[in-house]
């Protein structure tokens, strides 16, 4: 870290009960078109009757900072902004769906509208200063979602202080979704 | 280095093209990514997509809402929801909304009906109201009721002359424990529970799966206490979502609850685990407890229950080493098996032993805010007639709500002390939600009127003779809701946008009938705006404020006992009655027994129910919004069972049950998350009713193959965990 | 050390993302090998004309850069029928990105028109060329074009060598599909584009030396596309989890069967043994083995562009 903002969220999986309210809030907030969704919930299962461990994590677009998406995009539509944020602008993308395909958490998809679409960190609520849509009406605050940067901000600190890991590291993407576990 | 790395490299030095992609990044992708759901204004009011009322704040855009927020200021929500509150706008924007009145021009349940307008459906149910009164008496009238607009209803049928009221909510699903705990301890639990999970050290679930169950603030405080290092027992058949998070999962034959219970009191008062300073002090009974489990030994309940002893004795260790901290969650759906509120009392006693009642981290006192009555309801001159809500001569003894199913049986000539004439139906899908449903089919053939108030074309709306399209909480005034709490307040429904189609409030609906039959001075006030502002003024409210907020919050009162609230046990003899003189007086066991389960015969199942997170009973699935997510039901079976019958995971299968009913096809789940001898679905699936046009045919309906249910002695509940299919391949 | 991973459940359905990833479809696969076979096409017409020759070539090596050009255009038909948001298609050329291979790939599009339309005037016999340049402006130009043959053939030469590379490297970057990110895909692709291009061309009169020339270029492309792909296998096969999962793709999943009869046997093998028993018998030729060649051809784009999507990295734990 070199002082510069990045924003990530941290998924406390021991917390998460798999209630869909991140999935619904983002819809809502998002309107994100009938049939797709921004977030989801994976529920993995391991083991035999009656000896079993469950993990359930909200997933999302991991805003990479390797991002290959961003990389794969001709257009220069696939960006990031301040914080590390990956956005599509709807404008410039011609819906190639390079980055649909160089993305390794299948976290974007076609907009009916014909443009790439994907989860934004709620850009334009943290840019007014509030969380994200999912982060806001976890019931279980699970979520957090902040500047790492920030030593003594709430997701570093929880970074710092619980065991954690990233998804798929070995691709090199550096995500910055976090799951402490 | 990656290859992605290489490439770049290559191709930057390649056209000598510098690209700086760290550098100068754009501020923000504010306006980029604005989706613009904010609205102009927010509607402070509170969620009725199931019945724990959590403050929310309606975002209005263009006279739409928008989205839906958890309120910050309400005890309830804390600023967050479940995934069902936040889908609200899919039933304000249901497409398959009653729109306007209807009355039925074909054969009752053949869905025939004209539209009409409202003071010729209204006439029509007042005259018949008043036809009904005059051949049989008001008491033949019947309403069934779930949700908080219903308490118009409930007021009108009072004045009319009935107390005949039947929610399902009770008989089919938390009586048990409510009668379990008021014998015990001397008071129900209440919606939401006075348990303080939140500060609970360790917690054990029978039964409940919380998480999935999602009332939100019980699912908050869980995960709060999780976090702060509760540890968990849960007993389930199933691995449930909680069971997923547990130390010790104890997963238990279906049935066996009860002798769990027994051994678990057995090794606390054995190894002396249990609160003697609190139960000397507050409880009476414990030398015949001692006596009654002396021979219940973890050995003896594994034996029933499948469980390995030790797990047995270090779950309740493990609860009993955080006491008083410690709870053993008294569950909400309790309609099992017929011994449920033996079962309840059971949980109950084991934790007045853990000395929780009263304590933090245990169940609290709940305190309340008052609010006055609106001046000038004049009081009910009339008594009302004795429920007729069980068979002709029979007796039980306890519970305070009229059962609904016995109404229902009321209503088949010659059941019961007398006959029920007409139905008056709030918001409740009785085809769905009472057991034997060929019953409820029956029952209501024989009425004289059926009159279904409802936001969806739901099963029961199709047999109504006149159907009244109620406006959804986002377009209604409510009555104030006062909530007995650990915090104090008080919080009001008011209606975020104006009623779509031709929907009314309920209060609108109510009261127009009162004045029709001559009752309209039970509703005095105007409107419900005018009822919540009258009540709010007499007290003392800052009405603006609260209409603002959507809530007033109160100083609060100490609702432990260590905090110096007193304590204060209900019972006859005002003490925590671990031996209940009253069961034994009324000829029930003062203690609570083991019946072995009747098994399921060979190559059959036990067909268990439950929740999901994203729907209300089969109120929701219709919501295209939250059935994005779950929109069918699954049929859960244990791998191996599966595998051994040659099914595969996601195969379409179909259930027959033990009187020869047959389910509608469904997906196979097949999974190591469950016992080999029972399955599990969700409630609430598979609908008839053509007008729900999303929901129809998706899934299978649970009730339907509830075609037995075993009632419960003490208080006359339905036991519904007792039927049993066989799966074939569809 | 944890057990299995026996369950998992996703809430996400997006529509051609899940259940499992399907993006393109025909219409990639069909630009894809037309890519590969007008880069085949430009190298190995750009080589055989490269020396001067005493006669006229033969017609369709004379047309071959014109081909070839409309063959490019059928292929960036497709492309342009892939794109989920048309009107943006000028978007490709308002920014040249260069860690992306699909904005490469727009730009040498675009570089190899004008090179290979010249370098295709200028193979055109005097007679075409005369009628041709009757009606066009173009007597300066290919004066000019002319005297920079070598040059020109050159740069049609690149041209190619830049689509081979191109249309192989653009899966190979996607590295987040299992079934794509090995280094040898590239390669692959380029080495059957060569093959395609020799195939396409023996499918039309040639004069004797160049159909053996080409035949035996053909022979040594399929020869390398056979070890390319066997050490594909094994590189999967030797490469942990997720190489495993490729090549269990490949060896004994959804794809085996279309991949080994459709790619490996009717579109390497058995041309290889028509191709060597035609050199060593001087058989007439027919048009059987070239048109196996390039069905080979289409079909090894087709199956790893669908093996490909279906192996993303939500498949491993």
């Amino acid at each position: 870290m070199n002082g510069e903002k990045r924003y990530v969220m941290v998924v406390d999986t021991r917390l998460c009960v798999g209630c869909k309210a991140c999935v619904l809030a983002c819809k809502a907030e998002n309107n994100t078109p009938d049939g797709y969704c921004r977030d989801w919930i994976v529920e993995d299962i391991w083991g035999i009757f009656p000896n079993l461990r469950a993990e359930i994590r909200s997933e999302r677009c991991n805003h990479c900072s390797n991002a290959p998406c961003v990389d794969a995009c001709p257009t220069g539509a696939s960006h990031k902004v301040e914080g590390g944020i990956v956005l599509v602008d709807h404008d410039k993308c011609t819906g190639c769906k390079a980055c649909i395909a160089s993305c390794p958490y299948d976290a974007r998809y076609v907009h009916p509208e014909g443009y790439v679409d994907k989860c934004t960190f709620c850009a334009h609520r943290v840019a007014s200063g509030k969380t994200t849509a999912c982060v806001a009406i976890c019931p279980t605050k699970t979520l957090h979602f902040g500047d790492v940067s920030d030593p003594h901000g709430e997701v570093a600190q929880l970074l710092a202080s619980r065991r954690h890991k990233v998804l798929h590291p070995e691709t090199g993407c550096e995500p910055n979704l976090y799951f402490l576990t | 280095m990656q290859r992605r790395d290489f490439i770049k490299i290559t191709g930057t030095t390649a056209l000598g093209v510098a690209v700086a992609t760290s550098l100068g990044l754009p501020k923000s992708g504010q306006a980029e990514s604005d989706p613009g759901t904010d609205g102009d204004h927010t509607v402070a009011t509170f969620c009725e997509l199931c019945f724990w009322k959590c403050g929310v704040l309606a975002h209005v855009k263009d006279g739409k809402v928008t989205k839906i927020v958890g309120n910050p200021m309400h005890p309830l929500s804390n600023g967050a929801l479940c995934p069902r509150g936040t889908g609200g706008t899919g039933l304000l924007y249901d497409p398959d909304r009653l729109k306007k009145p209807m009355i039925r021009v074909g054969e009752r349940g053949a869905q025939k009906f004209k539209e009409v307008e409202w003071p010729e459906a209204l006439d029509f149910v007042a005259n018949k109201l008043k036809e009904i009164a005059t051949k049989h008496g008001p008491e033949a009238v019947a309403l069934f009721v779930h949700g908080f607009g219903g308490s118009f209803f409930r007021h009108l049928l009072n004045a009319y002359g009935s107390d005949n009221v039947g929610q399902p909510s009770h008989a089919q699903c938390r009586g048990a424990r409510e009668v379990g705990f008021q014998l015990t301890f001397g008071a129900p639990l209440g919606s939401p529970e006075v348990i303080d999970l939140e500060n609970s050290r360790a917690i054990a679930l029978i039964g409940s799966h919380l998480g999935e169950n999602m009332h939100n603030t019980q699912v908050q405080e869980f995960a709060k206490a999780i976090e702060c290092g509760a540890q968990l027992v849960v007993v389930d058949p199933r691995f449930s979502t909680a069971a997923g998070k547990a130390r010790y999962w104890l997963p238990i034959k279906p049935g066996t609850d009860i002798a769990l219970l027994l051994a678990w009191i057995h090794v606390m008062l054995g190894e002396g685990l249990y609160d003697r300073e609190y139960i000397a002090k507050y409880a009476i009974g414990l030398e015949q407890l001692r006596a009654h489990v002396a021979d219940k030994t973890p050995e003896w309940a594994s034996l029933e229950t499948g469980l390995d002893p030790a797990q047995i004795v270090d779950s309740i260790r493990l609860l009993a080493g955080a006491r008083p901290a410690a709870l053993l969650h008294p569950g909400r759906h309790t309609a099992w098996y017929g011994d449920d509120t033996q079962r309840a009392r059971a949980m109950a006693i084991v934790n007045a032993l853990l000395g929780n009642y009263g304590r933090r981290g245990g169940f609290y006192f709940p305190t309340k805010l008052g609010v006055p009555k609106y001046a000038g309801v004049p009081e009910f001159a009339h008594t009302f007639k004795r429920a007729p809500d069980r068979p002709k001569g029979k007796v039980f003894p306890f519970g305070d709500e009229g059962l609904a199913h016995g109404l229902r049986d009321a209503t088949i000539p010659g059941t019961a002390d007398y006959d029920l004439k007409a139905w008056i139906v709030y918001g409740t899908n009785l085809v769905q939600a009472l057991p034997e449903p060929k019953k409820t089919l029956e029952a209501i053939q024989h009425l004289e009127l059926l009159v279904a108030i409802d936001v969806l074309p739901a099963e029961i709306v199709g047999y109504a003779d006149v159907v009244l399209p109620e406006a959804t909480y986002l377009e209604r005034w409510d009555d104030v809701v006062v909530t007995p709490y650990k915090s104090q307040y008080i919080a009001v429904r008011q209606p975020a946008v104006a009623p779509l189609y031709d929907s009314k409030p309920g209060w609108w609906i109510a009261k127009e009938l009162a004045n029709r039959l001559g009752l309209g001075a039970y509703f005095p006030w105007n409107d419900a705006s005018e009822l919540v502002k009258a009540r709010l003024e007499a007290g003392k409210f800052d009405v603006a404020a609260v209409l603002k907020n959507g809530v007033a919050l109160g100083p609060g009162k100490p609702v432990f006992l260590e905090d110096g609230a007193p304590a204060s046990f209900a019972t006859p003899s005002k003490k925590i009655e671990l031996f209940s003189q009253q069961l034994a007086d009324a000829g029930l066991d003062p203690l609570p027994n083991y019946t072995p389960p009747e098994e399921p015969p060979r190559g059959q199942f036990r067909l268990l129910m439950g929740r999901t997170p994203t729907h209300t009973f089969g109120r929701t699935t219709n919501n295209r919004f939250l059935s994005e997510i779950y929109s069918e039901n699954e049929l859960w079976l244990n791998a191996q069972v599966a595998r051994d019958m040659g099914l595969d995971d996601g195969a379409q299968v179909r259930l027959t049950n033990q009187d020869g009913v047959k389910s509608t096809p469904l997906r196979l789940k097949a999974t190591q998350r469950i016992r080999p001898d029972c399955v599990f679905m969700v409630h609430g699936y598979g609908h008839t009713a053509p007008g729900l046009r999303f929901a129809k045919g998706r899934g299978v309906d649970d009730t339907a193959l509830v075609s037995r249910s075993k009632i419960d002695p003490v208080f006359g509940g339905t036991g519904m965990n007792v039927n049993f299919v066989a799966i074939e391949r569809a | 050390m944890l057990p299995t991973l026996l369950e998992h459940t996703s809430t996400r359905v997006n529509a051609e993302i899940d259940p499992v990833l399907h993006i393109w479809g025909w219409e990639i696969a069909v630009y894809l090998f037309l890519g590969g076979l007008v880069a085949g096409l430009l190298i190995l017409s750009s080589l055989l004309l490269w020396r001067p020759r005493d006669t006229a070539p033969a017609r369709i090596l004379q047309l071959a850069p014109l081909v070839a050009l409309v063959l490019l255009s059928l292929g960036m038909g497709t492309l342009f029928l892939d794109l989920a948001y048309k009107l943006h298609v000028f978007r490709f050329y308002l920014a040249f990105r260069p860690t992306s291979p699909m904005s490469w790939g727009a730009w040498i599009l675009v570089l190899i028109y004008p090179v290979a339309a010249l370098s295709g005037l200028l193979a055109l016999g005097p007679e075409l060329q005369g009628k041709l340049l009757k009606k066009l402006p173009l007597v300066g130009v290919l004066a000019w074009a002319q005297r920079q043959r070598q040059v020109l053939l050159g740069a049609t030469l690149a041209g190619g060598v830049g689509l081979g590379i191109y249309t192989g490297l653009l899966l190979g970057t996607l590295t987040a599909r299992i079934q794509w990110n090995t280094a040898v895909l590239g390669p692959l692709f380029l080495t059957s584009g060569l093959s395609s291009g020799a195939a396409f061309l023996l499918l039309f009169k040639l004069d004797e030396a160049d159909r053996h020339r080409l035949v035996r270029w053909d022979m040594l492309a399929l020869a390398v596309e056979g070890v390319l792909i066997a050490s594909m296998v094994l590189g999967f096969a030797n490469a942990g989890a997720a190489g495993q999962l490729a090549a269990d793709a490949l060896l004994g999943g959804a794809w085996t069967a279309s991949f080994w009869s459709l790619v490996v046997v009717m579109g390497i093998a058995v041309p290889l043994v028509l191709e060597s028993i035609e050199i060593k018998k001087h058989l007439p030729l027919v048009a059987v083995t070239p048109a196996l060649v390039l069905l080979g051809g289409l079909a090894l784009r087709a199956v790893l562009l669908a093996a490909g999507q279906d192996s993303g990295f939500r498949l491993l734990p």
